[in-house]
């Protein structure tokens, strides 16, 4: 870099900068202009589930470079494990309405199925990815496909095959007036939950020093080693919030639907693997962006009457970005390799 | 009394390909040794089977008499080795003063670091002046200050430099080696690999010729430089 063009440099960078959160604000204008307040706090909900989806699949590929299949089953899992605490343990059966156990109810269940689940993953890693550390590329790959099918057949076995009830403990009636639209509380609490959780990431990752072996060990890890960055300890607290985060959002996606199947990863699992795709694959941001932007897709679709499609049309811009913008609207993680 | 840092008949593999064959070497107290060889004779394995980024199949590595072979690269760091590797790898994204950060990641952040930041700025002014520069945007020269300044900030007892001068302007290797003179001075010792064998002879007190995986040669500098089948192989005289 020439040091006369600094000035212009800052300029430019400046533009830059602003260039995002101007379009998503336009985006976001845009998206509830076109779909009414309803639909539009549909999309922001189920965008938050995914996003929370997506920041998994994003750290750990980041980290490894591994595109962990079994990610969006570590998903599903947490909704089983979620109605098993709910039910279970907590003997719910249907909505709280008496507000100091309601919100006393919801925080066992975060914290346990958060728990529970950050230990799975890391499990995982330690069992299934971690031996193959050497390894080629693609033998971790496969294996996270095996992972995936484990998951599956467990929750299978003892869940069975088809699609169970999960009990809705915040009642569905209770909403706000907005702009005479009714927005159930619900959603809004799905939707501060997982900004709040996001939030609590990134101030993870760019001020602790955890969060910092965490970015230079994803950089290059031979060089963070020779910081004395304990690489698989830093790979294994990748695994644990990824996978927490994941749990959380087994929990949310409980709580909002009513209900959960064994088969939910596959699904929901590739969508939030698209949105981690589309946002730049290894920058967190970038993965909370493409999780929205996958929602807005989807429910501008079935707003349209096109709601079958929404899956195709999904995945068809997976592969548009795969093909012009294979970093994604944020990332630069491939480029920085050189 | 043991050198600081010691191997003996060590072997390295990559998969199926023996790289390093039996490599001896030792390097004392408040000493520079150089290691010179062509491309692919194992200088950087070398180093980084020190380091523990290879493992070394049989052989005996110990630094203070202290087998450190069986080590992970992040204890190894902790015990006292500090190493500076090919190609610099500093962390683009990061800002200079990130990256020497990232170098003081096993001590406590107080005043003791404070105290080295200041070192590593002195030694390397240029530095200071980029400190909130991202450092995947300085030139070749500022990212290998960086480097060493990096490697410097966990207090090494033996400090590894993979090739320095790779890519430099002459004038700046000239510099970059009057300041490995000066951090020696200060008491670290120095295991430097080079392929600029003229300048690593100039710098070292004794040095090792490295053959496909082997030492083929070892010597104090003065004589290596004097030495025919040296200065035909690897001076271009």
């Amino acid at each position: 870099m020439v040091t006369s063009s600094a000035t212009t440099g800052t300029a430019q960078r400046l533009a830059a900068g602003l260039r995002l959160p101007i379009g998503i604000v336009a985006f976001l204008a845009l998206s509830l202009a076109v779909l009414g307040i309803d639909q539009f706090v549909n999309a922001l909900t189920l965008g938050a589930i995914y996003a929370l989806v997506a920041l998994g699949y994003t750290m750990v590929y980041g980290i490894i470079e591994l595109i962990n299949f079994a990610h969006g089953d570590v998903f599903m899992v947490g909704s089983f494990i979620a109605l098993f605490i709910s039910s279970s343990l907590l003997g719910n059966d249907g909505s709280i309405t008496d507000l100091p156990l309601l919100a006393g109810s919801v925080l066992i269940l975060f914290a346990l199925t958060i728990g529970i689940m950050a230990l799975v993953g890391a499990l995982i890693e330690r069992l299934a990815y971690r031996p193959l550390r050497r390894a080629p590329k693609l033998a971790p790959l496969i294996t996270a496909i095996g992972v995936s099918f484990i998951l599956q057949n467990i929750i299978q076995f003892f869940f069975g095959p088809t699609i169970v009830s999960v009990p809705q403990l915040v009642p569905i009636e209770w909403s706000i007036q907005v702009a005479g639209a009714r927005v159930p509380l619900l959603n809004l609490f799905v939707i501060a939950t997982s900004v709040l959780l996001m939030f609590a990431l990134q101030l993870f990752i760019s001020r602790t020093r955890t969060g910092r072996a965490m970015r230079t060990t994803s950089m290059d890890r031979d060089a963070s080693s020779l910081m004395g960055v304990d690489i698989n300890r830093t790979i294994m607290i990748t695994f644990l919030i990824g996978s927490g985060l994941a749990g959380a959002a087994g929990v949310v996606h409980g709580l909002y639907y009513g209900n959960t199947t064994f088969s939910l990863g596959f699904q929901s699992g590739l969508k939030a693997f698209t949105a981690a795709v589309l946002g730049g694959i290894g920058n967190t941001a970038g993965a909370a962006l493409g999780g929205f932007l996958i929602a807005f897709v989807e429910v501008g679709a079935s707003a349209f009457g096109y709601g079958r499609w929404g899956g195709a049309i999904v995945f068809s811009l997976l592969v548009i970005f795969l093909v012009f913008r294979p970093t994604g609207l944020l990332g630069s993680h491939t480029g920085d390799r050189a | 009394m043991a050198p600081l840092l010691e191997l003996k008949d060590v072997h390295t593999y990559y998969g199926a390909v023996h790289a390093l064959r039996g490599v001896s070497l030792t390097v004392d107290e408040g000493e520079i040794v150089t290691l010179i060889g062509s491309n692919g004779a194992g200088k950087t394995t070398t180093l980084r089977t020190i380091s523990g980024l290879e493992r070394a199949r049989s052989g005996s590595i110990k630094l203070k008499g202290k087998s450190i072979q069986a080590a992970e690269p992040h204890e190894i760091v902790r015990l006292g080795i500090g190493h500076s590797p090919e190609g610099r790898r500093v962390f683009a994204r990061m800002s200079v003063r990130e990256n020497l950060e990232m170098g003081a990641f096993l001590r406590k952040s107080g005043p003791d670091v404070q105290k080295d930041f200041k070192k590593v700025f002195e030694l390397f002014p240029r530095l200071k002046e980029r400190e909130n520069q991202a450092a995947g945007t300085m030139s070749g020269g500022e990212q290998q200050m960086l480097a060493i300044g990096r490697a410097l900030m966990a207090q090494p007892k033996v400090l590894l430099l993979d090739e320095p001068s790779m890519g430099l302007a002459p004038i700046l290797v000239e510099q970059i080696f009057d300041i490995i003179r000066e951090i020696n001075s200060r008491g670290t010792a120095v295991l430097l690999v080079e392929q600029n064998a003229m300048m690593a002879l100039g710098l070292a007190k004794r040095g090792y010729i490295l053959q496909i995986g082997e030492v083929t040669l070892e010597d104090s500098c003065s004589k290596l430089a004097k030495n025919p089948k040296v200065r035909e192989a690897y001076l271009g005289v």
